[in-house]
C-alpha cells in the first residue's frame, strides 16, 4: 500500500535519535562545502549500500507564517510536488529511474528527500535544482492541493477522536510566538484562501540557496557530488537570506486551564510546561528527564499510574525538540470512574517527587544506556543519517551530531533535580482537560 | 549552456544481490538463520512462533498472550523484567501476526550475555499474574473504545470479517472477548505455542560462534516441549458484499474494497503485485493520480496484496470526504474497468517496471531487510528463486498479462466494500 506523503507534520521526538555517541561507536562522517551562491552541501559516503539518498532542508517552517495565513507552510509542502519551471512533472521522472521522495513539514522547518539507485543519482539532482530555480505555479495545483489539504485536516484532526487536541493545546501554551498553531493551520479556512500570489511570495523569500541546506549520502563519491552541485545548483541566484525575528513568549506567570468536551470515549488530560529550546545546554537533560519519566515499562509514569495505582490507561511524558523554547508534555487517558481531580494530582506527586528526590544511578545509567542503543541502531538507516546531518547543520554544525554523546553522558541526578524544579511549577502549566460528553 | 529540460541519462537496475542466511541447529534442534553483519556493535534475534490451536471461541487466546509475555515469570515481575532489559538499552518486543507470534530482541553485543537470561526466563516460564491480566484487559478495553469511534479501524474490521468470516484472519473482536479472557486459557496457549518444537530463530546482525554459544546455552536445553495444531484455514470464493455503517456526524467516509485472491506460493502472485502497483501501490498510480492529484477528494489512496498463510487478498482502503464519497467510488470502479478493458501503455508500464525494481533495491537497505526477506520467503514455503522469478516478471511482463490478471482477479461483481461514515 503507498504510503501518503508530501505531507504532514513531524512527529514529536523524530529528532530525537541523536544521542549518545561513545568512543568506540561509529561516527556519521561527512564532507562539507558551499557553493558560490551559498547553498551547503554535505557528503556523507557509505558504499554498504547501492543507494544514495538526497535530503534538502529548508530554514521555513509554520514559526514563519502570518498568524491570517496559518498552515502555509505546509501547503507549500505540497506544491512543490506540482511541477517546476522546466520539468512539468516531479514524482514521474523520479519513479522512472527507480526512486521515491517523500516531505515533512514541522513548526521550524521543511525538509524534502529523495531515496534512488545511487547511479542515477544525477535525476535527483536534476528534479530537486529545478524546483529550487523556479516552481510552475500552476493554478490547477494549487485548487488540487488546498483540497488534499483540507482532506488531511479533516483525516488527521478533525475526524478523529482527541484528534484536535494540539489544535486546542498550541494556543493555550503559547500566548505571543508563533508555535501557538499547528503545522495543518489554524483553521480550514485559512488554507481554503491561499491565493497563488501568496504561494509566489512565499518562494521568493524561503526557497532559495542561502536558506537551505543540501546533504547527499551513500554509496556516492564527494568529488562527483561536488561536480554535480556546481553543475546543477550553482547557476541558481543566491537569493536573500531570511532574517527570523519572531516575537518571543513571555515568562508564564498563572495557570492556564482549558475544559473541552467532546463525543470521545475516555476522559484524557494533557500538561504542558514550557522548556527552554533545543540549543540550550540542558536540553539533553530535559530528554533524559522524559525518558526517566515515560521511556518504556520501566518508567516511573507507568509503572506508578498505569500499573500501581490503575489511574490512567495510557500515560506518556515527551517533549517538542522545538528551535525555540518548547513544550514539556505529560499526557493521559484516565480509567473509568477515575476523576480528573485525582488522576491529576498523581501526575502532580510524580512531578513533585523527582523535584524533590535525586534520581537514583542506576536510573540514570539507565536512560543514558537506552539512549546509546538507540543512537547505534540509528546508524542504520541511511536516510536517517542524511537528515541528521541536515538538522545539525542548522543548528550551526553538523559535527555536534556526533559529539551529543559527551552531552548525555555529562548529565548528572542534580541536573535533573534542578530542571525539574525549573519546569514543573504550576504557574507556568498548561492544562487541557479533554472529557467525554457522557461525563460532563 | 545547461539544458534543464532534458532528464538525464539513468539505468534500469540490473543486479539485486540477496544475502542468505546460515542455516544452523541449537541443541534441542531450534532451526537458528543467521544473516551476519560486523558494520554495526548490534544484534536482532526474533523468536518466531506459529500461531496454534485456533478456538474461534476464544479468540484473543494468541493475542492476549503475545501482549503480557513481558508481564511476570516465577523469578520476575513485570517491573523487574522491563528494568533489567531497560537497563543494558536492550529493546524486548511482541507482536502478534495473522500467521506468526514474534518475540524480538534488540541488543548491542556487549550487553548479549546479560539480556539473553532474562528473553529466556521469558520465553519457558512466563506466568500471567492475574493482576497484570486485570490491567492489561481494562486498558484494552479502553484502547477498543478510541479505536471503535475512528472510521478507517470500524472498515478494516468490517471488511476483514466479510472475507475472513470466525478464523484469525477476520474475526471482529469486541469488548465482551476481552471480559472473557481467563488466564488459565492464556497459560494452555504459552504452553502449546511457545515451545522448541514450534520456534524458529532468526538472528541478524554481528552474531559470531561465542554468540551462538550464548543463544544455544540458553534456548538449546531446559525448554520444555510439547504439542499443538498448527492453524490452517480455508475460505469460500467472495461473493457480492456491501457493508454501510453510518456515521452521521463525520466528515470523512473509510471506504474499503476487494476481495480474496492468490497468496505468494501462487504464480499468479507476482504479476498481480505489478497489475497492483499500477493501480494503487505507489504515489504516481492511477488512484492516487486521478482520486487525489486530479480532483482532490482525499489525503491518500492506495490499494494492496497481501500473503497470509492459507489465503491472499486485494483490497484498495481510501478516506474520503463524504460530500464526494460516491464521486470516489465511480471513479475507483472506472480505474478498475479501464485495467480489464485496456493495455497498460508502454510507457507507463516501463516507469513501473523500473520503479518496483529500485524499491526492490531500496527495500535491502541493511542486515535486518535482508533477514525480513528471507522470512517471507521461509514462512511461506518458498526459497530464493522465489525473488528470481519475481524480478524476471517485473522485468518482462506484457500489457496483456496484466489486462488478464485484472480480468482474473478484479472481479468487482464479487468485491465486498465497505463503507463507514456517510454516502
Amino acid at each position: 500500500m503507498a504510503n501518503y506523503h508530501k505531507s504532514g507534520n513531524l512527529i514529536m521526538k523524530q529528532f530525537r535519535n541523536s544521542t549518545i555517541h561513545l568512543s568506540l561507536l561509529p561516527m556519521v562522517d561527512f564532507n562539507r562545502f558551499t557553493l558560490s551562491n551559498g547553498l551547503r552541501v554535505l557528503v556523507h559516503e557509505d558504499a554498504t549500500t547501492p543507494m544514495a539518498v538526497l535530503n534538502i532542508l529548508y530554514d521555513v517552517g509554520a514559526r514563519d507564517e502570518d498568524p491570517e495565513k496559518t498552515g502555509f507552510a505546509h501547503l507549500f509542502e505540497h506544491l512543490m510536488f506540482g511541477g517546476s519551471v522546466n520539468i512539468p512533472s516531479y514524482d514521474e521522472p523520479l519513479q522512472r529511474v527507480g526512486g521515491e521522495n517523500n516531505a515533512f513539514t514541522s513548526n521550524d522547518i521543511t525538509n524534502y528527500y529523495i531515496t534512488l539507485p545511487a547511479e542515477n543519482l544525477e535525476t535527483a539532482f536534476w528534479l530537486e535544482s529545478d524546483r529550487m530555480l523556479s516552481l510552475a505555479f500552476s493554478e490547477k495545483s494549487l485548487e488540487t492541493q488546498i483540497n488534499v489539504v483540507s482532506e488531511e485536516f479533516k483525516q488527521r484532526y478533525l475526524n478523529q477522536p482527541y484528534g484536535d487536541v494540539w489544535l486546542k493545546l498550541r494556543p493555550l501554551a503559547y500566548k505571543t510566538h508563533s508555535y501557538r498553531w499547528a503545522t495543518i493551520g489554524k483553521e480550514l479556512s485559512h488554507i481554503e484562501d491561499a491565493k497563488m500570489s501568496d504561494v509566489k511570495a512565499f518562494f521568493h523569500k524561503h526557497y532559495n540557496p542561502k536558506n537551505a541546506i543540501l546533504v547527499v549520502g551513500g554509496n556516492v563519491k564527494t568529488e562527483d557530488v561536488k561536480k554535480l552541485a556546481e553543475k546543477w545548483f550553482e547557476p541558481i541566484p543566491s537569493g536573500e537570506k531570511y532574517l527570523r525575528n519572531l516575537p518571543q513568549e513571555e515568562n508564564q506567570t498563572e495557570a492556564r486551564v482549558e475544559t473541552v468536551r467532546a463525543n470521545v470515549p475516555l476522559n484524557a488530560i494533557y500538561v504542558a510546561f514550557k522548556m527552554p529550546g533545543r540549543l540550550s545546554n540542558d536540553y539533553y537533560a530535559y530528554d533524559l528527564l522524559s525518558d526517566i519519566l515515560s521511556g518504556g515499562k520501566s518508567s516511573r509514569l507507568h509503572n506508578s499510574l498505569l500499573k500501581e495505582q490503575q489511574l490512567f490507561s495510557d500515560i506518556n511524558a515527551y517533549i517538542s525538540s522545538s528551535l525555540d523554547p518548547g513544550l514539556f508534555i505529560v499526557e493521559g487517558k484516565l480509567v473509568e470512574g477515575v476523576s480528573i481531580e485525582r488522576a491529576e494530582a498523581a501526575i502532580w506527586a510524580e512531578l513533585e517527587k523527582i523535584k524533590t528526590e535525586l534520581v537514583a544511578a542506576d536510573e540514570l545509567t539507565k536512560v543514558k544506556n537506552k539512549v546509546e542503543s538507540v543512537l547505534v541502531f540509528s546508524e542504520m538507516n541511511l536516510l536517517d543519517k542524511a537528515m541528521n546531518l541536515a538538522y545539525y547543520e542548522l543548528l550551526g554544525d553538523a559535527d555536534i551530531l556526533n559529539k551529543e554523546a559527551a552531552q548525555y553522558l555529562k548529565v548528572e541526578a542534580e541536573d535533573i533535580k534542578r530542571i525539574s524544579k525549573e519546569t514543573f511549577e504550576k504557574n507556568s502549566s498548561s492544562t487541557l482537560y479533554y472529557l467525554t460528553d457522557e461525563h460532563a | 549552456m545547461l539544458n534543464r529540460t532534458q532528464a538525464p541519462d539513468f539505468k534500469q537496475v540490473s543486479t539485486i544481490n540477496f544475502i542468505q542466511p546460515e542455516k544452523t541447529f541449537l541443541d534441542n534442534d531450534i532451526a537458528v538463520f543467521t544473516t551476519y553483519s560486523g558494520e554495526q556493535d548490534l544484534v536482532r534475534i526474533e523468536f518466531i512462533f506459529n500461531n496454534v490451536n485456533w478456538n474461534p471461541d476464544k479468540p484473543l487466546q494468541a493475542i492476549a498472550v503475545s501482549a503480557m509475555l513481558n508481564n511476570g515469570t516465577k523469578k520476575f515481575s513485570s517491573k523487574e523484567i522491563a528494568e533489567n532489559i531497560d537497563f543494558y538499552g536492550a529493546f524486548f518486543q511482541t507482536e502478534y501476526g495473522q500467521d506468526q507470534s514474534t518475540v524480538t530482541l534488540y541488543s548491542l553485543n556487549k550487553h548479549l550475555a546479560s539480556v539473553l537470561p532474562i528473553v529466556k526466563d521469558v520465553l519457558s516460564d512466563s506466568q500471567f499474574p492475574q493482576k497484570e491480566l486485570d490491567i492489561y484487559i481494562q486498558n484494552q478495553k479502553q484502547k477498543l473504545q478510541v479505536n471503535l469511534q475512528k472510521n478507517d479501524i470500524l472498515s478494516r474490521k468490517e471488511f476483514s470479517h466479510a472475507l475472513f468470516g470466525d478464523t484469525a484472519y477476520g474475526v471482529d473482536i469486541q469488548l465482551k472477548h476481552y471480559d472473557a479472557v481467563k488466564r488459565d486459557d492464556l497459560l494452555d496457549y504459552f504452553k502449546a505455542a511457545y515451545q522448541p518444537d514450534n520456534c524458529t530463530i532468526i538472528v541478524a546482525g554481528k552474531f559470531n560462534e561465542e554468540s551462538f554459544s550464548l543463544l544455544n546455552a540458553q534456548f538449546g536445553k531446559n525448554w520444555e516441549k510439547s504439542e499443538a495444531v498448527k492453524n490452517n484455514f480455508s475460505f469460500e470464493p467472495s461473493k457480492r458484499t456491501e457493508v454501510y455503517k453510518e456515521k452521521s456526524e463525520s466528515l470523512q467516509s473509510a471506504i474499503r474494497i476487494g476481495q480474496l485472491a492468490v497468496n505468494r506460493k501462487h504464480e499468479d502472485f507476482a504479476g498481480l503485485q505489478i497489475l497492483n502497483c499500477v493501480l494503487g501501490g505507489y504515489f504516481g498510480s492511477r488512484l492516487m493520480n486521478n482520486i487525489r492529484e486530479d480532483k482532490g477528494y482525499t489525503y491518500g489512496i492506495g490499494s494492496g496484496i497481501v500473503s497470509l498463510k492459507n489465503a491472499g487478498y486485494f483490497f484498495i482502503a481510501t478516506e474520503v470526504g463524504t460530500d464526494v464519497c460516491s464521486a470516489a467510488l465511480t471513479e475507483i470502479y472506472k480505474e478498475i474497468n479501464l485495467l480489464k478493458n485496456e493495455l497498460v501503455e508502454e510507457e507507463e508500464l516501463e516507469l513501473v517496471r523500473n520503479y518496483m525494481l529500485g524499491s526492490m533495491l531500496g527495500s535491502l537497505e541493511n542486515v535486518f531487510s535482508h533477514a525480513d526477506k528471507f522470512k517471507n520467503i521461509y514462512f511461506a514455503g518458498l526459497d530464493y528463486s522465489y525473488y528470481e522469478n519475481y524480478i524476471n516478471k517485473v522485468k518482462t511482463i506484457s500489457a496483456e498479462e496484466i489486462r488478464n490478471l485484472a480480468n482474473k482477479y478484479l472481479k468487482t461483481e464479487t468485491f465486498t466494500e465497505v463503507i463507514v461514515g456517510r454516502k
